[in-house]
């Protein structure tokens, strides 16, 4: 990066920017660069967010993942290295899906109170999700690994990964088709479910959680506390039934 | 605050322990969520009210859930060329399947726990 960036500049300006360099190359080797893009992406993306009163449209991750994935390639950054100092945030990833035992028990008397009903949309939604992904895709010609690691994808990422390897898929292709599904469940959601005249926040944070995992549950944290407990239910229900029913329904479809 | 988040901590190793001896497809930290959930409601059987540090470090995580899936979701990254190959197949099933998906769970809750809007409008 260093002998790159002072090659590509006028003479004068690339001495000038010598030191400069050296800091870069310095900060890109820490894991301060990585964690300091990554915060500082988000800052900016909820900003946006926020002045937009949560539009849709300006969903912070998706906003921040190009941001990010902009830098590393205008700097010539590798995957690695960004993670080297992502992997702090990355990893707090699993203590805020412990953290969310707490709005859960919060709700705990009504959330058993509602279990039937609960229950039912989780069949009906996780046989939804699979029942059209796999028909479509099927039709539009995909290969037999591009349908196993499409199976998990409504599945929360760590749990979708797992099981894709399983059934005979890629779990690199479940993660990007679980990130895919979160977010296009984060734009979709509100002017879908508006236009369905869906208002109850349990049944529209129920929905999300369970068709786009966390990236949509974190969509319903933003917008109201009520739908982000029932999304977080949602997500976490349907990830113990996909680790426990996928693996068998895979091995069943491959026949 | 650092107290709850120690006992995040620690919930999130007996997850990651248990997963790990149990062999189990689950993720350390679903199950550390679930246990949990358990000691929480076990407290509120006894009557004890929400222990203050342990909700505002939770309260203090979930606030801003969203950051926490931009490294992993950077990684879309790599895997450009596999995905552009065989590109309509799936941005198709996946956007088609996410709509409906939330459209027959939502339609179906609406019906069984009616439609009582809350007072906050929908965003």
């Amino acid at each position: 990066m260093n002998e790159g960036l002072a090659a590509k500049l006028p003479v004068g300006l690339g001495l000038a920017l010598e030191p400069l360099a050296e800091v870069w190359v310095y900060l890109a080797a820490t894991p301060l660069f990585g964690l300091t893009l990554t915060l500082g992406a988000y800052v900016a993306a909820d900003h946006v967010s926020a002045r937009t009163g949560r539009h849709p449209l300006a969903n912070p991750v998706l906003w921040s993942v190009l941001a990010i994935i902009a830098v590393l390639a205008a700097t010539g950054t590798p995957y690695r290295r960004y993670f080297e100092g992502a992997q702090f945030v990355h990893f707090l990833l699993g203590t805020a899906t412990v953290a969310l035992a707490i709005p859960l028990a919060r709700l705990w008397p009504e959330l058993r109170a509602r279990s039937g009903a609960l229950l039912t949309a989780l069949a009906l939604g996780a046989f939804t999700s699979i029942a059209v992904a796999l028909g479509l895709a099927w039709a539009l010609g995909a290969s037999p690994t591009m349908l196993a690691s499409l199976l998990p994808k409504s599945v929360t990422a760590p749990i979708a990964m797992g099981v894709a390897e399983k059934i005979g898929g890629s779990a690199t292709l479940a993660a990007v088709f679980t990130v895919t599904t979160g977010i296009v469940g984060a734009l979709v959601v509100t002017p879908l479910l508006n236009a369905m005249g869906v208002r109850d926040w349990a049944a529209r944070g129920y929905a999300i959680g369970l068709a786009a995992h966390g990236i949509g549950t974190a969509r319903a944290w933003s917008v109201h506390p009520r739908a982000g407990a029932y999304a977080s239910l949602a997500m976490g229900l349907h990830g113990v039934l996909g680790a426990l029913l996928l693996p068998w329904l895979g091995g069943w479809l491959r026949g | 605050m650092i107290q709850g988040l120690a006992a995040l901590l620690l919930f999130q190793s007996l997850g990651e322990v248990i997963a790990q001896l149990s062999g189990a497809p689950v993720p350390g930290p679903v199950i550390g969520l679930v246990l949990l959930l358990a000691a929480l409601v076990w407290r509120q059987r006894r009557g004890a009210g929400e222990w203050v540090p342990l909700a505002q470090a939770a309260d203090g995580l979930l606030a801003h859930l969203s950051i926490f899936f931009i490294p992993a979701a950077v990684g879309v990254m790599l895997y450009w060329e596999p995905l552009a190959r065989e590109g309509l197949a799936w941005v198709v099933a996946i956007v088609a399947s996410t709509v409906a998906t939330i459209a027959v769970t939502a339609a179906y809750l609406k019906g069984r726990l009616g439609d009582a809007p809350d007072e906050t409008p929908p965003q």
